[in-house]
């Protein structure tokens, strides 16, 4: 399934450079710049309409995010897109303005894991509060300690 | 002549709705815009209940998040086993013994008929009907989930299902109670549909509200009944046919109109269609061993793998990474009505606030699992 839907995409993308990842839930992994273009020609193309889930993910040398794509129609398998964010500036572009769905997703990726979306509508802080410091779900932040808050908050 | 300005000067005026509202279910608060009686916007805040589930998770063995599992939707607990386990499960290979898969269909499929029983009474204690079709409900739930308590030792947070199966066999009496539950579980749906279904308020207050274009569903990555109910055919039992659901005979119920009322009508009838799951589910079962001997320090290999399931709710999916250790590299939630929430503001936009409670009633929040 997702073996096709690459060979397609290399034909489709000669310039960007796709790579095939196998595994359990095999992948495409995408650069970042190249991520729109590829997920719009899913969206459009491929018949991908839904996006299932966003996820970010802390490795020790970069921050992946990954997509998991379903068709409405064609059937079963999920298509995964996999990409690469830099430990510093970690940025990948938003697409919700091709699914409205990921919206809180990538709210919830930002809060939790810091990774940017670019061009996200309005991208803050979703279950944690404004103000607080820190990405909990990467993994320097420390899992014990103190955190003094609502100091200068009245409301 | 002299022209005299006839219109008003009117202004927007923006009114909070919780976190302490009894329409929320919980604590979740939302932010209306409104021009008069009409909503202009709505911003739903939420994370009033945010534990950080997921590091939560990474610090414990990957055994010790079945339990957590289920404070995620406490009405739900079996299906967030199911969910989880399956995810684990497939990671490492594990096969799953047959009588154990069925032991797993019918928990998830009575945990089905709960949540939708519950989802309906609490929809009608919004729309004002207060707690006399919930103690309809909830008197099924209590023979529901004294089966619960029967097999697994509580009757919310079953903590029941294990990688590579169940905890526990079924107790003798088990089967003899699952059956007269059973049988007298369509007399109870007809009951309940009898007094709501032609119900002349319900109507009124439910048909044409927040309607739902599948197109918009499908974009919105809505799942579950409110999904169907955008006539969307779209059940991840028949999709990817996990578990051995391929093994059953059973329908997938899509609403007509897209709004309140056919989330109301799929319900009833994913109940129906629950029912004759667990019909052929009783017949069906093997006798023989319910789970399979693992080692008592588990590692997975390294990997990463998605697994979703069809909760009462919509998908529930769990993505783990593996790094090798005893601990999930990651583990990440995809939770059904958080993201069913991302579509609330474009449904009640144009609405009056007391439809925006009929609405969220409508999408059958839970705020452990919105939260996590």
């Amino acid at each position: 399934m997702s073996r096709e839907v690459y060979e397609r995409l290399v034909e489709e993308f000669p310039e960007t450079s796709l790579e095939y990842l196998e595994g359990k839930d095999p992948a495409i992994s995408v650069k970042a710049d190249d991520l729109f273009e590829v997920a719009r020609h899913l969206k459009e193309k491929q018949g991908y309409d839904y996006l299932s889930a966003v996820t970010g993910v802390d490795y020790p040398d970069r921050f992946e995010v990954i997509y998991h794509l379903y068709s409405m129609k064609e059937g079963p398998g999920p298509l995964i897109l996999k990409v690469s964010a830099s430990k510093e500036e970690p940025e990948v572009p938003s697409l919700v303005s091709l699914w409205p769905g990921a919206n809180f997703q990538e709210r919830e990726v930002y809060d939790l894991m810091g990774i940017r979306f670019a061009g996200h509508p309005d991208l803050k802080r979703i279950l944690l509060w404004e103000g607080y410091e820190g990405h909990p779900l990467r993994k320097d932040f420390p899992i014990e300690g103190y955190q003094t808050i609502g100091q200068e908050e009245s409301s | 002549m002299q022209t005299v300005e006839t219109r008003l000067r009117t202004e927007t005026i923006t009114l909070n709705m919780g976190p302490q509202h009894p329409s929320t279910h919980g604590v979740f608060r939302m932010i209306i815009t409104l021009d008069g009686e009409t909503i202009v916007d709505l911003e739903p805040v939420m994370g009033y209940l945010h534990r950080c589930q997921e590091k939560i998770g990474e610090r414990n063995t990957y055994l010790q998040n079945i339990p957590y599992t289920d404070r995620l939707d406490y009405i739900c607990s079996m299906s967030n086993n199911l969910a989880y386990v399956m995810a684990v499960e497939k990671l490492a290979q594990i096969e799953v013994p047959e009588r154990a898969e069925y032991i797993r269909i019918i928990m998830v499929e009575l945990t089905r008929i709960v949540n939708h029983a519950v989802a309906i009474g609490a929809l009608l204690n919004d729309l004002g009907c207060f707690f006399t079709p919930m103690l309809y409900a909830l008197e099924e739930r209590e023979r529901i989930l004294d089966l619960f308590e029967m097999a697994s030792g509580s009757r919310m947070m079953c903590n029941y299902m294990r990688f590579g199966g169940v905890r526990y066999d079924l107790p003798p009496g088990f089967m003899p109670e699952l059956k007269s539950v059973v049988a007298a579980l369509p007399a109870f749906i007809d009951e309940f549909e009898r007094l709501l279904t032609d119900n002349e308020i319900m109507r009124i207050r439910c048909q044409g509200v927040g309607i739902l274009p599948p197109d918009v569903a499908v974009g919105y990555s809505c799942t579950g009944p409110l999904l169907r109910a955008s006539g969307v055919d779209y059940d991840i039992r028949k999709v990817d046919s996990y578990s051995i659901y391929d093994r059953f005979d059973f329908d997938v119920p899509l609403g007509t109109n897209y709004d309140v009322y056919d989330r109301y009508l799929v319900r009833i009838e994913e109940m129906r269609q629950s029912v004759r799951i667990l019909e052929q589910a009783i017949e069906q079962i093997p006798e023989g061993e319910v789970s399979v001997k693992l080692p008592r320090v588990f590692k997975p290999p390294e990997g990463d793998v998605y697994h979703r399931i069809e909760s009462p709710k919509g998908e529930l999916g769990f993505y783990l990474v593996s790094d090798g250790s005893t601990n999930p590299y990651r583990y990440k939630i995809r939770s059904p009505t958080f993201i069913n929430l991302t579509v609330l503001p474009e449904l009640c936009k144009g609405h009056k606030v007391a439809d925006v409670v009929a609405i969220l009633g409508s999408i059958d929040i839970v705020l452990g699992e919105v939260d996590r």
